[in-house]
């Protein structure tokens, strides 16, 4: 018995069936206390005031933006070396979440820019890394609406997303020597100069988690949905030889 | 493969081939540029290399779904997957010949038109320079993208949706390249990443291009 | 409720967007999960009967 069984389509429904409720419950919980917590219980910041609370929403999608992509990254090559559908549906199903995951990023970081920075856009080198990010999962999903065979489009977008990796990465160093930024350094870094105080940090790691279980929770909806659509299509394309 | 290249040259440079094209929307776009911003000299020969370069990447765009489609669309790309020729030579192969019927030209009448511009006087050296060292990338790249759209019925949008966001690196740094060069700036750092992009490129690029076709030819 | 100072604005758009947007993902995922789920099982319905 291998960790691979796991990825045959019949038995991925079988063992995620009562997982998806049990993430749901979770992460609803969890983004409800991170939020709430954010929102009604921490004080503000000395310099940014109030408008600090934006950190519970801002920092988990960025990171969760970065973050689909990756594991979109590690389903394609599953797809592409060992060849699991259920693999290359996980990746189709995440991109539509990272995509949502950018846009909150972006609206935030942009109203957030408003008070902090004095304009809402700055052609700032994160700002327009996940600009050109949104615009690689565009590119992504329209690759898998365009193409009809779905193990072509599985090969495809499984290359586009292996290529896009890393001029997505290159993008990131080529827009940091472009132009240097207004953005504050990473918060959550563990050298404790720049860690954001407790107070903050804590309800902050709450809301990462609520967003990181969504993101799973969503996964397996829409991966389960997309097998059950794979499924319903053989069945339809049998009656009409029948 | 010394053959298909001048095969792809002639059919490219006979008439309905599209070559010209490119140069004649070049010179479009860098003649509505002006139109767009007013006739400031002083504004005109600060935004010259940044112009000049998109206009090139749009040039280059326009010619990118020829590369495949109609070798795939009259079998010709079946019958060359089966030649004794592998398929990385044929995707690297036909991205030189795109360029030299799209980049090279574009690379020659880029001064002509940095004259439009007001460009500096020393930027026309290097404004040659980053073009002729990153449009193979362009190149490249845009056969990439042809290559995965290749078995689409309408392509061209998609292509230029995927494309376009993979020619960041080559035009930041190729910008930054020209726009040094016109100022007067240090600019052995950008030439030398442009230079690394274009490289990079040309190794990698032609077996995930041969990769995706062979997934279209399926 | 706690006091938002000068920011209430761009507090509250913030969290509103961020719901709505996560709220819009959540129920069109679900929906299409469910559309998807009792298509299939009409399918089968029919593939067993008939």
């Amino acid at each position: 018995m291998s960790i691979w069984e796991y990825a045959n389509p019949l038995k991925f429904m079988g063992w995620t069936a009562p997982l998806v409720p049990v993430l749901s419950v979770l992460a609803a919980v969890a983004l409800s206390v991170g939020l709430i917590w954010g929102y009604f219980f921490t004080p503000d910041d000395y310099r940014m005031g109030a408008s600090v609370k934006i950190i519970y929403i801002h920092v988990p999608s960025a990171m969760m933006a970065i973050n689909a992509w990756a594991m979109m990254l590690v389903a394609s090559l599953i797809w592409i070396v060992r060849r699991h559908h259920v693999s290359a549906l996980a990746a189709k199903a995440a991109a539509p979440i990272g995509m949502v995951m950018t846009v909150i990023a972006l609206i935030t970081g942009a109203i957030w820019g408003q008070p902090m920075w004095g304009t809402w856009w700055a052609w700032d080198p994160r700002l327009t890394s996940f600009l050109i990010l949104f615009l690689f999962y565009i590119g992504y999903m329209a690759m898998w609406a365009a193409i009809e065979n779905p193990d072509t489009a599985a090969d495809l977008t499984s290359v586009l997303c292996l290529v896009g990796s890393v001029f997505a990465i290159l993008s990131r160093y080529a827009v940091n020597f472009w132009n240097q930024g207004l953005h504050q350094g990473a918060s959550l870094s563990m050298d404790a100069e720049e860690n954001v105080a407790d107070v903050f940090w804590v309800p902050l790691l709450v809301a990462i988690a609520g967003f990181v279980l969504l993101f799973v929770a969503l996964v397996l909806v829409r991966t389960r949905t997309e097998i059950r659509a794979r499924r319903l299509h053989a069945i339809v394309a049998r009656e009409r030889m029948g | 493969m010394i053959r298909l290249l001048l095969r792809d040259i002639v059919l490219a440079v006979r008439a309905g081939g599209g070559f010209g094209l490119g140069l004649a929307f070049f010179l479009i776009v860098t003649v509505l540029v002006p139109f767009g911003v007013g006739p400031e000299a002083d504004l005109l020969s600060r935004i010259a290399p940044g112009i000049l370069w998109v206009g090139a990447l749009l040039s280059c765009l326009l010619s990118l779904d020829r590369i495949f489609q109609l070798d795939f669309e009259d079998g010709t790309l079946d019958l060359l997957a089966t030649a004794p020729i592998p398929m990385e030579g044929v995707v690297a192969v036909k991205a030189l010949a795109h360029w030299l019927t799209t980049g090279l030209p574009l690379v020659l009448a880029a001064p002509v038109f940095g004259v439009l511009l007001n460009l500096p006087g020393p930027g026309y050296v290097w404004l040659v320079a980053s073009l002729a060292l990153g449009t193979p990338a362009l190149s490249m790249i845009g056969a990439f993208g042809a290559a995965l759209t290749v078995g689409l019925k309408r392509g061209g949008l998609l292509l230029s949706l995927l494309v376009l966001p993979l020619y960041v690196p080559t035009l930041i740094y190729g910008t930054e390249v020209a726009r040094r060069g016109a100022e007067g700036l240090d600019l052995g750092a950008p030439i030398a990443l442009l230079a690394g992009i274009t490289l990079a490129a040309l190794a990698l690029l032609p077996f995930a291009a041969a990769a995706a076709i062979r997934v279209n030819l399926r | 409720m706690p006091d938002l100072g000068k920011y209430v604005v761009e507090v509250l758009s913030a969290y509103a967007l961020t719901l709505l947007l996560l709220a819009g993902l959540v129920v069109i995922s679900w929906a299409r999960s469910r559309r998807m789920k009792r298509a299939l099982e009409a399918a089968e319905a029919r593939r067993a009967n008939g």
